[in-house]
């Protein structure tokens, strides 16, 4: 059964039912509405002291009406999808608008989307012990892979999330949305020194895109970043040069970079990009991308959140020019500017606003291996735990995770407990080389703004910044 | 109610008749409210009633849950019904299971948890309060002229719980929020500086006033004009009351019953033992009246208690749910989450200084005004955050830093505790005086 027959035939929402909704959300003289039908399936699995200790299955059901007067929003949802409760929110959103208005003929038409997962296998069908097989394998291959390791756990989890989107402007998607996420999590223990590794990856595709080779392997990454770990000294403090290796270590481009760009932000001057669009904001080697087209990734989308294709990549930043901001509907109204495709919501009891989808730095023409030679003291910075930014000041912090130092042009200790702090636009302007080598990385990374949490993808080349403030404790 | 109670009675016996030793059924029904205005225009107004329910099934010493916001009777049948196969297929393990007793909740009462003017009070009264307080704020000083809006919320809803050991529960509660965003620009400068406020509340007339709201928020902001960053050096760090209370949210994660069990913890060999300066106590109280993390008992049915976490420096207990309790041969303290354990209102408990004593007695140091960023390993007990704060020099805050971070290792964190406030003040679940830390590095230029 379609996205679109599911909410027919199990809640009778048709296509009549939900003009009918719409045209009630505009009847106090909203200029723009729209519904969103949503019913997600997830599935979890958690391993943990070599025990599958608990599954988990969640359904979430419930429909989102959204009425838009001018730069007003009026949001209401519930959990009942019977056309009385429709109605009912239809009319608490309409109540931002407070006219009237002589009834509105909505026609939807249904949008043809692009297929942008390419799902041969679903998840949410497989069987359980084949997932389960995941985390056994997992927490063999750690335990295996090292004596000092005390504790595993590893998680499965997997989402099939149907939404129908219908808006005044007439448009009607359907969309089917899979996601699944691996993770496994090592404590190892010598001496009575501690240390954690993680590995997660995650990708909006089918069962194909995964196997036990895949889970053995991240297993065995995170007991070696563990156990690296183990040997790690205390981090530098005070300014130094900064390389990024390739691929995770492009979160930091999505706070520092990436938030100040969303366009609500900017159409409120709450950003340090606000009304800056065609000036040089980088050094000539940044180009910055975000791209929903990708196949697959955890930020693809064959539409946003309210009915809009992401048909193409927008560029941000273009040779250190600033080009374009992150739009979602309202924000591209009111700044006159062309959508973008990035509208997203959490889920239904959610309003859509700006947000990235996969974001990454464009390769360069430096050879890796040559941008860290050139360090002569610095830090090489493989993994981040997380994250913060405040676009209207833009300043950032990052948490290392998995860093070294590099010492005369040679990565050599590993160390512990640092953070980057910093402004979005100073790491722009400090990026003295960009390598050849982009990866779009495949791990599980979750943005979170204004409570809601999305799914998107990083990425980068090997990028060195000429001097970033790190917070370590020598 | 009484259909929610009968549908619970429905698949509690539906449980067990498809397999289960015991099951339980949680139902939530909230309904909330909330606002922003922002440059005087009301840019968001949201109101929903939203309803979840959760499950879980205990076969063999093998549990399995489910939940969903779909409430159709077939849809539940169906998650119960897969919940029970599913179980089968986890590890069998003696430490699952329900809470084996359930003693009596305190008074519901008693715990002042519901206000019953959330109910009546009208779109229009909230949307007022958010624009006084966006107003007031905005006309204090020039330098301030761009907001990031007023917030208000205010959400009412009533929990059940029930199992097939006989439990039967149910409260009800309100809270409320008032909250302000606001920027400054000082003369020609491009650079903006930020800062917010809040109040939160179970009732109505405990929220702070609009004009609190907004003093408040305007003297956090107008406190980063003219910012300077300072050399790397180790020196004496003062965290404010709200920053200390940030403190305590990540010394949480290292005293719930699972952390210690999985060894995620750097106390997790420390029971018994000082952990920290003289003087330090930390308490988890579910029964404090009007608290914001205070409930009649937990999500398992536990009643709830108030457990001293650490007495005068020395750890004395884990806080832990009925799993996690059964692991390490204790007693749930009832901070059971369902998954793992969750905080009630945990606060470090007042001390004897006078936060200006505690400032003045800082001959060169900093006093934190705002942390950021998530670089706390509880494993090893690293901290490493990025942080905003006002210099202190002879005793004297001197002047705003920023772009600066704050690190060090939890455990010589609270060993270092050396002076505690006097005021103490619940603003959120978590909560702590004003106190100052023998050193910390400031990393900077």
């Amino acid at each position: 059964m379609s996205t679109g027959e599911y909410f027919e035939q199990q809640h009778g929402l048709d296509t009549r039912r939900l003009e009918r909704v719409l045209a009630e959300a505009l009847a106090r003289g909203g200029d723009f509405a729209d519904v969103y039908l949503e019913h997600r399936q997830h599935t979890s699995l958690h391993l943990e002291e070599s025990l599958l200790k608990e599954s988990s299955e969640a359904v979430a059901l419930g429909a989102g009406v959204r009425v838009i007067a001018g730069e007003q929003t009026g949001y209401a949802y519930t959990n009942e999808l019977t056309l009385d409760q429709l109605l009912e929110a239809a009319r608490t959103a309409a109540a931002i608008a407070d006219g009237s208005a002589p009834a509105r003929n909505i026609n939807l038409s249904p949008q043809s989307l692009p297929n942008r997962y390419g799902v041969e296998r679903p998840a949410h069908q497989a069987s359980m012990s084949e997932k389960i097989e995941f985390l056994r394998r997992a927490d063999a291959v750690a335990r295996a892979a090292d004596p000092r390791v005390r504790e595993v756990r590893a998680s499965w989890n997997d989402e099939w999330r149907q939404v129908v989107i219908a808006n005044s402007a007439g448009e009607l998607a359907a969309d089917t949305q899979p996601l699944f996420t691996f993770g496994v999590n090592v404590v190892v223990e010598a001496d009575g020194n501690r240390q954690a590794g993680a590995k997660n990856f995650g990708l909006r595709a089918g069962l194909e895109a995964f196997g036990v080779a895949q889970a053995e392997r991240l297993a065995r990454e995170a007991t070696r970043q563990a156990t690296t770990l183990l040997e790690a000294v205390d981090a530098p403090a005070g300014e130094l040069p900064v390389v990024l290796a390739a691929g995770a270590s492009g979160v930091l481009l999505h706070e520092s970079v990436g938030h100040p760009l969303e366009a609500d932000a900017n159409r409120k001057k709450l950003s340090v990009f606000s009304g800056r669009i065609g000036e040089r904001v980088a050094t000539e080697l940044c180009t910055v991308v975000d791209d929903a087209t990708l196949p697959g990734l955890r930020g693809s989308a064959n539409v946003d959140g309210e009915a809009t294709i992401p048909r193409q990549p927008t560029v941000l930043i273009e040779k250190g020019v600033l080009r374009a901001y992150l739009q979602d509907r309202l924000s591209a109204k009111l700044l006159k500017m062309a959508p973008t495709g990035n509208g997203r919501r959490q889920d239904y009891a959610s309003v859509p606003i700006p947000r990235m989808t996969n974001t990454y730095l464009a390769a360069g023409d430096a050879d890796p291996d040559d941008i860290v030679r050139s360090v002569e003291r610095g830090l090489y910075c493989k993994a981040f735990s997380g994250g913060q930014v405040e676009p209207a000041v833009g300043k950032f912090t990052f948490s290392l995770h998995e860093a070294y130092l590099i010492e005369h042009g040679r990565i050599t200790r590993p160390v512990k407990g640092a953070t980057l702090i910093g402004s979005g636009i100073e790491i722009l302007q400090n990026i003295v080389a960009v390598g050849s080598d982009l990866v779009l990385d495949r791990g599980a990374w979750t943005c979170g703004k204004e409570g809601q949490a999305a799914p998107v993808g990083v990425g980068t080349p090997t990028v060195k910044i000429a001097r970033i403030t790190v917070g370590g404790r020598q | 109610m009484k259909q929610f109670l009968a549908l619970a009675e429905r698949l509690l016996q539906e449980a067990q008749t498809a397999g289960a030793d015991d099951a339980e059924i949680l139902l939530q029904e909230s309904t909330r409210f909330s606002t922003r205005v922002r440059q005087g225009t009301v840019e968001t107004l949201k109101e929903a009633t939203a309803r979840a329910l959760r499950l879980r099934v205990f076969v063999d010493q093998r549990v399995a849950r489910a939940s969903s916001s779909d409430l159709r009777v077939e849809t539940l049948e169906g998650l119960l019904r897969r919940a029970v196969e599913r179980a089968w297929l986890a590890s069998q393990d003696p430490f699952a299971g329900l809470p084996e007793e359930n003693a009596t909740p305190p008074k519901v009462e008693s715990l002042a948890l519901y206000d019953s003017q959330i109910e009546t009070l009208t779109a229009q009264e909230k949307i007022a309060l958010a624009h006084e307080t966006e107003e007031i704020g905005l006309s204090l000083d020039p330098r301030i002229r761009n907001s990031g809006g007023a917030g208000l919320s205010s959400t009412r809803g009533q929990l059940w719980l029930a199992n097939t050991r006989g439990f039967r529960g149910t409260y009800r509660a309100t809270s409320c929020s008032l909250g302000l965003h606001l920027l400054g620009q000082e003369g020609s400068s491009r650079e903006q500086v930020s800062d917010s406020w809040f109040s939160a509340a179970r009732h109505w007339t405990k929220l702070e006033s609009p004009e609190r709201v907004a003093r408040t928020t305007v003297a956090r902001v107008r406190r980063h004009f003219g910012a300077r960053k300072v050399p790397t050096q180790e020196v004496p760090v003062v965290f404010e009351p709200l920053l200390a209370a940030e403190l305590l949210q990540d010394l949480f994660g290292a005293v719930t019953g699972e952390a210690i069990y999985l060894r995620r913890s750097f106390l997790a060999d420390a029971l018994g033992k000082k952990i920290a300066a003289e003087g330090v106590t930390l308490v988890d109280d579910a029964l404090l009246p009007g608290g914001l993390g205070s409930q009649p008992f937990d999500s398992e049915g536990v009643a709830s208690q108030r457990t001293l976490v650490v007495e005068n420096g020395v750890l004395r207990n884990f806080l832990c749910g009925s799993y996690a309790a059964r692991k390490l041969g204790r007693k749930s303290t009832g901070n059971g989450s369902g998954n793992g354990e969750a905080p009630t209102n945990f606060y470090l408990a007042a001390g004897r200084r006078e936060p200006g004593e505690i400032i003045a007695s800082v001959d060169r140091g900093l006093y934190l005004t705002r942390l950021l960023g998530q670089g706390v390993n509880l494993v090893t007990g690293d901290y490493s955050r990025g942080a905003y704060g006002i210099w202190i020099e002879k005793g004297q805050l001197a002047y705003p830093v920023h772009e600066i971070t704050v690190s060090s290792n939890l455990r010589g964190m609270l060993e270092g505790l050396e002076m505690i406030g006097t005021d103490l003040e619940f603003r959120d679940q978590f909560a702590a005086p004003t106190v100052r830390i023998a050193a910390m590095t400031v990393g900077g230029r």
